[in-house]
């Protein structure tokens, strides 16, 4: 979810994201109680066309998929091993119809639209702060890059230094750095009229 | 403009003084502070939209004392920071700007057009989709400057907006600052910026030791640090 929004202006685009986030909610529950690999079979192909009817590139739909299959390339054999090769292929095949579905959902939604859609879903809930839930969704999000270049900012300092095979010359600048930008990021939100 | 009054501000870190007894009235239009690192400036600004409370006296906008008023007061005062890595909340460009429309409860389409102008205005309207977090530096100030700007504050606060920043970016930045219309105060080491401000405020040790044009103040800040 990470800027990992395909802009476009397809019947999945312009879908309102409550609705969409319902669907797939359904689907991939759906799909988890599918016991056939023809049925299996079946929600894969008609998966990989909602890509195509989205235009959605396929080096960006490999990369929603992609990391996926280094876990199945463990679990398959294993599964195959101990359940048998019959459960093995329609678990791969169900993983990867649930992931290939959670990414074109990513891909086709922004992400504000996501947090309106959970905060539209939370609302009616009693004693939650469904505004809260969704800013705090946006801030894991938004989390990620943040703590990335942190850490290779680190690394880089680390390499300079000649302290390759020191943890504590990781650990300690990367948990400072990221206690001060929480605290900057405090102030940002504070700024920006967050505890409005 | 607008009417800042600093009434008596003290402010302390631990044992430290930051700020000692400050009377300030500022209602020019572009305000410049400077002073050494650790000399309070940065604190003194931050005062103004209720970031630091302070334990003394009282910081007043237009009226209303910023520790009872914070949030009607954060409305009206726009803040860009240092570093804008710290200040991009979503992820991509657009969202990243209508997130400060957000407490303003706006019908869909007048937040949507006032993003695009401000995307417009500062640039970023090809970037719009782009992902915030991969922009460079001087795009990530400029999208700081988008996201104050969008919510139509009367006064922007800029703490060392560019030092961060390469020549050609904090160039580009100091130009945007200088065409707000808004009340702009910037608290800089980039002393060139400030030289067409109408007013200059130096600050040494938590206390203003200068309070005048750009000429005396930036003349008597040049020889103090020389």
């Amino acid at each position: 979810m990470n800027g990992f929004y395909h802009p476009g202006r397809s019947l999945l685009h312009r879908m309102p994201a409550v609705a969409k986030l319902l669907t797939l909610i359904v689907t991939v529950t759906v799909v988890a109680f599918l016991r056939s690999p023809e049925a299996l079979g079946i929600a894969l192909a008609v998966t990989t066309l909602l890509f195509v009817v989205a235009g959605i590139p396929p080096r960006l739909a490999l990369r929603a998929v992609g990391p996926v299959f280094w876990v199945l390339l463990i679990a398959v054999p294993l599964n195959g091993w101990l359940v048998g090769w019959d459960s093995a292929v329609i678990m791969a095949l169900r993983v990867v119809t649930v992931v290939a579905l959670a990414g074109l959902f990513t891909l086709t939604t922004t992400v504000s639209a996501v947090l309106g859609a959970v905060e539209t879903l939370l609302r009616p809930l009693p004693r939650v702060d469904a505004d809260r839930v969704g800013l705090l969704l946006a801030l894991t999000i938004r989390a990620i890059p943040l703590l990335s270049e942190i850490v290779g900012s680190v690394f880089e300092a680390r390499r300079a230094r000649g302290v390759d095979r020191s943890l504590r010359a990781i650990a300690v600048p990367v948990i400072v750095r990221s206690l001060q930008s929480a605290d900057e990021l405090g102030d940002a939100l504070i700024a920006r009229g967050v505890d409005d | 403009m607008g009417d800042i009054r600093f009434e008596g501000v003290s402010h302390h870190f631990g044992d430290d003084a930051v700020l000692r007894d400050i009377d300030l009235t500022l209602t020019e239009q572009r305000i410049g502070v400077v002073g050494a690192n650790g000399s309070g400036k940065s604190t003194l600004v931050r005062l103004v939209n209720g970031l630091v409370s302070p334990q003394a006296g009282r910081v007043l906008v237009d009226g209303q004392d910023v520790a009872k008023h914070a949030r009607e007061v954060r409305r009206r005062v726009g803040f860009i920071f240092t570093n804008p890595d710290t200040q991009i909340v979503m992820p991509t460009v657009r969202e990243d700007v209508a997130f400060s429309l957000r407490r303003l409860k706006l019908p869909a389409t007048d937040a949507a057009a006032r993003v695009d102008a401000a995307l417009e205005r500062f640039g970023l309207d090809a970037l719009a989709d782009r992902a915030a977090h991969k922009l460079s530096g001087g795009q990530k100030q400029l999208l700081a400057l988008a996201a104050v700007l969008v919510a139509e504050p009367s006064i922007v606060i800029a703490d060392e907006p560019t030092t961060l920043l390469d020549g050609r970016n904090a160039r580009i930045v100091t130009e945007y600052l200088g065409s707000l219309h808004q009340q702009l105060i910037v608290v800089t080491h980039q002393l060139e910026l400030l030289e067409d401000f109408e007013r200059v405020i130096v600050m040494e040790d938590g206390r203003v030791v200068a309070d005048d044009a750009p000429g005396p103040a930036l003349e008597l800040y040049r020889a103090a640090i020389r």
